[in-house]
């Protein structure tokens, strides 16, 4: 275990059936810092952080979580990777970001849990736009808006899971300004999912590689073209 | 028209049946259940059909066939893909069994046109009561997992990255949508409470942007159709389910043109 870690990970193995996706992995993520995870389609990246999301159980090897000094467990926020929101849905970008207050069961919002909605909105420069219906926003404020729904119950680890692989490159960027922003200002810790090596070294600062149910780390310096061609 | 016994009763029973159908509707429609929806009022027309076969009360007999439906058709959990198809093929089945239930209990056509298009001359101080209580309790299932349903219903993605037990939460709902079919077939008739569950409901979803709101207009909807369809039917004599449907028609319409007025 390492001094500052948010997450150690310790002999994890997830075994299926057919073949096993994680192989005795071991991996510390430190408090506020911004890991890209990359690795080919099927190398087990989704089985990884839905296992860190407890919605798989590890075959072996456990996940250590650390949540800092007074909260009882660690809050993560997840931003799925594909969302079907047509041009006919009909909430407004509040009520979408506020869907994911599941803490409480009454229909209507607390007063803290009201200002937990508008601390998301302003995080993510939607205040202005929260009452526009989400089906009529931009690519890139439908983007924010999903950041702005795991980040509503205030969380300490965020996982982007390929969040900019439908925008341009000007909101890709904007985007990962904000989460870098985020990082920065609140210590957020961000695990960024991702198959772009450019906005990788860009914005996060450690890569995971995971090829073969193995993991690799290191610095995003590292993650060169040469390093990339001997994982072809 | 309040004089007359059986209008308040029908009064009382459409009031809670537009209530529970305008409500639940907009999970209805969020879920894009519609078709669904229109397939279990048609089992519910083979059901109430039985239970005049075996003795039960109709509205018995649809609780049962719906209910078991629901069942049946939430733990096959078809593929979207195929859904459409095996969903024709079921209410193909059910039709079909509700005619042959009906010619075996030797009643005339008239009660079979009452199952199917409703009468609420019909209703006795008895079934408003049970109507009542069924109708309390899917509010209360409503309640009881408001949140979780709202999110499940309005962002399935990203319900699904919750842990929340989805495949339960949507059996769940699949009775409540049953519960809510036979309750309002008691009015509509079992061919038209589709009607109430989900016309109010679509029109609701070009006015309201929050889910309160979408609840609060879908209800009103429902109470405008069922009220001024009553009082229409009384007034003309002509069937309260034609005033029904064309008022929730005309509400749809509406909200549709009001959406298009005002996104340009």
């Amino acid at each position: 275990m390492h001094k500052d870690s948010i997450l150690d990970i310790e002999h994890l193995t997830v075994r299926f059936p057919d073949k096993t996706v994680l192989d005795d992995i071991n991996l510390s993520i430190q408090r506020g810092t911004m890991v890209s995870l990359i690795g080919e389609n099927g190398a087990g990246k989704t089985t990884l952080i839905r296992t860190i999301l407890h919605q798989l159980k590890p075959t072996k090897g456990k996940i250590v979580a650390h949540p800092s000094a007074g909260k009882r467990h660690l809050e993560i926020g997840y931003v799925p990777q594909f969302r079907n929101i047509d041009a006919g849905y009909p909430l407004s970008i509040k009520s979408f970001v506020g869907l994911n207050r599941l803490k409480h069961r009454w229909p209507f919002y607390f007063p803290q849990e009201h200002a937990a909605l508008i601390k998301a909105l302003k995080r993510t420069h939607l205040l202005k736009l929260q009452n526009i219906r989400l089906g009529s926003a931009s690519g890139g404020e439908k983007q924010r808006a999903y950041l702005a729904q795991a980040l509503v119950n205030d969380p300490e680890l965020l996982i982007l899971d390929e969040a900019t692989a439908s925008l341009d490159v000007k909101a890709k960027n904007e985007l990962m300004t904000l989460v870098q922003q985020l990082n920065q200002s609140d210590q957020l810790t961000v695990i960024f999912i991702t198959h772009d090596f450019e906005l990788a070294q860009k914005y996060t600062q450690r890569y995971m590689f995971l090829n073969a149910g193995k993991i690799e780390t290191g610095p995003v310096a590292d993650l060169s073209e040469k390093f990339l061609e001997a994982h072809a | 028209m309040f004089v007359f016994e059986f209008m308040r009763n029908a009064f009382l029973a459409s009031t809670f049946i537009a209530i529970t159908c305008g409500l639940v509707g907009v999970f209805v429609v969020a879920r894009n259940l519609s078709f669904l929806s229109h397939t279990l009022s048609e089992i519910g027309f083979a059901g109430a059909a039985f239970g005049v076969f075996v003795g039960l009360s109709p509205l018995n007999g649809m609780l049962l066939f719906t209910g078991a439906s629901s069942l049946i058709v939430g733990t096959l959990s078809v593929e979207k893909s195929h859904r459409e198809a095996s969903i024709s093929a079921v209410s193909s089945l059910f039709i079909g069994l509700g005619i042959l239930f009906l010619s075996l209990s030797n009643k005339n056509a008239s009660y079979a046109t009452n199952i199917l298009f409703g009468s609420i001359v019909g209703i006795s101080a008895a079934e408003v009561n049970q109507l009542i209580l069924l109708s309390g309790i899917a509010l209360i299932a409503l309640l009881a997992v408001y949140r979780i349903l709202v999110f499940d219903s309005f962002d399935g993605v990203g319900a699904a990255s919750q842990n929340i037990h989805r495949n339960l939460l949507s059996m769940f709902f699949l009775i409540l949508l049953a519960l809510s079919v036979s309750i309002g077939a008691q009015i509509v008739g079992s061919l038209l409470v589709f009607i109430l569950l989900t016309l109010p409901a679509a029109s609701a979803q070009y006015m309201g942007r929050s889910v309160p709101s979408m609840l609060a207009f879908s209800l009103g909807f429902a109470l405008i159709g069922v009220w001024l369809g009553l009082y229409l039917g009384y007034v003309t004599n002509w069937p309260v389910t034609f005033f029904i449907a064309s008022i929730e028609v005309v509400i749809y319409l509406l909200t549709l043109i009001y959406n298009r007025w005002q996104t340009n």
